[in-house]
């Protein structure tokens, strides 16, 4: 078996402000193939964006990592700066929620991309960047390639953006891709046609790619792992059957009771069902008690009692169905009830 | 599609060709704007006029010291004709009391005022791109540094030291040179500070970040992200610089700190004018270098602007 494309060790990013130090993301350890889908999901500051931001060492100023990360062989954490430019963009790329703020107004579409090409083999003369740039466009579905090339950011539409930033990430065939919520500023029917073709790129390049998303909806239909974050943490870990259909934490169960589902009436036999809310808010990052940051809004915390409070849960391994993989939950409690009980 | 194909779709040529097409259309668009085109004339024209003063002077068959005493009117020194002593032999008339000639004093006058101003902008606000983009761009203790500096230059009296350094100027030193250094090292603060702030946000715009991540080094990104969006605010802030440097040269003329001796200077001239405004025995004397330094600076904003729009891609089908 080839290594993983991606490792993470025991990851922590902490951010230093005005002499306080805060844990954004605690002890993340995953690992990822290539060709497979691995989502992170959790809601706003779960720490999703900065632990991809972290895999590509573009964290904010007086963010600070900790750990291991290795991508395609290479350590992230110690490389330099110049060895970094090396990686970015050829061995791990990635594509941005916003796609019109992620392309330069001045630049038109096909200068971005042959930059991109040109940057990790400058051997490529300008003329035959340009030209894989209209090979790119036309790859990624954009009509009319060699006019569009000439375009600029603000005559296209969003899912057409969206696809030169695709386009302008995947030129140089990284190994693993690293998409922020890629379809969020998309409307839905323009989102499916997007993640399809991420699909169909992932396939045909054999690449990993780290989705990061709040949708659960997105999720079921792009990811082949799903890792679950609550507070910078790990909260469950599992194949996308395991956490849909058997999940082991009552945050992830939580959002599943929170998503809609087409099926759902048939389930209850024409019982109506409303959807859950998980009550409160995300903790403060900067009071985290010893505990378990989901204590305070589960629902189940009163079934194992002050555990819950004194001490953070760590990952163990939990049952899986068949052909399942790994499957990791932090919870003290070894069995979830049914899926209505939880969250109320 | 074969690379073949594409390049033979993409029709155009290379793409150095394309690039000199698509600055061809920069120019295009600047010409196709009236009000940019007008404005540069108001700016090259003096300009040109100043360049060329000794030629200018040797057609009009004048110099700019003779005194003409016979062309003024013996009891108080007015020129005597019409619009202050226009003639064909002087063509813009005369000074009062001297009677040198106007139109000589005029263009070697701003020969002298222009390029002090000039020199003055050019100097400052290319300071202020180079300070103001690597303060945008790397940040942290450079910008606080910067910062810090620029505040203690804004409390500084900057006019009341032009005006102390040039009292004591040694006389063997070129009094020009010394006006544009210390204009210049006065000039560059506010600029500095608004370029920092624009590439500050700029940097923190998701394309540059996007750029980042393909791997692009820190020289590129400034270059080929970030230079272009400050183009057009380092044009107009160099236009909005030069009309202030050419009244603060004239102001400092008129308070006897600027050029001296027989060097012709158009400050020194509208303020010279004074007297004879007030008592409006020769407007002529004010209007005509006041109708210069008007062109220079009106031309200056106007084709300042033109050339911000032009250089916005975003409002290319707007115009």
């Amino acid at each position: 078996m080839p290594d993983p494309v991606l490792q993470v060790e025991d990851l922590c990013v902490s951010f230093t402000s005005g002499g306080v130090t805060a844990d954004v993301v605690r002890d993340l350890s995953v690992s990822l193939d290539g060709g497979r889908t691995l989502a992170v999901v959790g809601e706003s500051g779960s720490g999703k964006t900065i632990t991809g931001r972290a895999i590509m060492r573009l964290l904010p100023r007086g963010a600070s990592a900790r750990g291991r990360i290795v991508v395609a062989g290479r350590e992230m954490l110690s490389a330099d700066e110049r060895e970094l430019r090396r990686a970015r963009g050829s061995d791990v790329a990635m594509v941005f929620q916003d796609s019109m703020s992620a392309l330069s107004p001045y630049l038109d579409i096909g200068a971005h991309i042959a930059q991109a090409v040109r940057l990790h083999d400058p051997s490529v003369t300008r003329r035959a960047a340009r030209a894989r740039a209209v090979e790119m466009l036309d790859r990624v579905g954009i009509p009319e390639p060699a006019d569009a090339v000439r375009r600029f950011p603000h005559e296209f539409s969003g899912g057409m953006r969206q696809r030169a930033v695709i386009a302008m990430a995947l030129v140089n065939r990284p190994a693993l891709l690293i998409a922020d919520e890629p379809t969020t500023a998309l409307d839905v029917t323009v989102q499916a046609q997007i993640l399809a073709l991420l699909r169909e790129l992932q396939q045909e390049y054999g690449m990993a790619m780290l989705l990061i998303s709040h949708d659960f909806g997105v999720v079921g239909s792009a990811a082949d792992d799903v890792l679950v974050l609550y507070a910078g943490r790990q909260a469950e870990y599992g194949s996308l059957r395991d956490i849909f259909d058997q999940p082991a934490h009552p945050y992830t169960a939580g959002l599943r009771a929170a998503t809609p589902r087409l099926d759902a009436r048939l389930d209850t036999g024409g019982e109506r069902t409303r959807l859950r809310a998980i009550p409160g808010a995300p903790t403060s990052l900067r009071d985290a008690g010893p505990g378990c940051a989901f204590a305070p809004r589960c629902g189940l915390a009163d079934q194992v009692g002050e555990r819950c409070v004194v001490e953070a849960p760590l990952p163990t391994v939990r049952p899986t169905s068949e052909g399942g993989g790994l499957h990791l939950a932090a919870c003290h409690l070894d069995r979830l009830p049914a899926l209505k009980e939880v969250a109320r | 599609m074969s690379i073949a194909e594409i390049q033979q779709a993409e029709g155009r040529g290379t793409p150095a060709l394309g690039r000199f097409l698509r600055k061809r259309s920069v120019l295009g668009r600047f010409f196709r704007k009236r009000s940019g085109v007008a404005g540069l004339a108001m700016l090259v024209v003096p300009l040109v006029a100043g360049l060329c003063a000794p030629l200018l002077v040797r057609i009009e068959g004048q110099d700019p010291s003779t005194l003409h005493t016979d062309l003024l009117n013996p009891d108080g020194g007015r020129p005597l004709g019409a619009f202050g002593g226009v003639s064909a032999d002087h063509w813009l008339g005369v000074v009062p009391v001297t009677g040198v000639d106007l139109f000589a004093q005029i263009v070697y006058g701003i020969r002298s005022s222009l390029f002090i101003a000039f020199g003055a902008s050019i100097l400052s606000i290319a300071f202020a791109a180079v300070l103001g983009t690597a303060t945008g761009y790397f940040g942290g203790w450079l910008n606080a540094v910067a910062g810090r500096v620029i505040d203690f230059m804004f409390g500084f009296p900057g006019l009341m030291f032009v005006i102390a350094i040039m009292a004591i100027v040694p006389p063997e030193m070129p009094r020009g040179l010394v006006l544009v250094l210390v204009l210049a090292f006065f000039g560059w603060t506010v600029p500095a500070r608004i370029i920092g702030a624009q590439a500050g946000a700029i940097n923190a715009r998701a394309f540059v970040e996007a750029a980042r991540a393909t791997g692009a080094p820190p020289w590129q990104i400034i270059r080929r992200e970030m230079l272009p969006h400050l183009f057009g605010l380092v044009v107009v802030l160099f236009a909005m610089s030069l009309p202030g440097n050419v009244s603060v040269v004239a102001g400092l003329s008129f308070l006897g700190v600027g050029l001296r001796g027989d060097v012709p200077d158009l400050g020194k001239l509208l303020s010279d004018s004074l007297p004879w405004i007030y008592s409006g025995a020769d407007v002529w004397y004010m209007l005509f270098p006041g109708a210069v330094v008007f062109l220079i600076v009106f031309g200056a904003t106007l084709a300042g602007d033109a050339l911000r729009d032009v250089l916005d891609v975003r409002t290319e089908d707007a115009a």
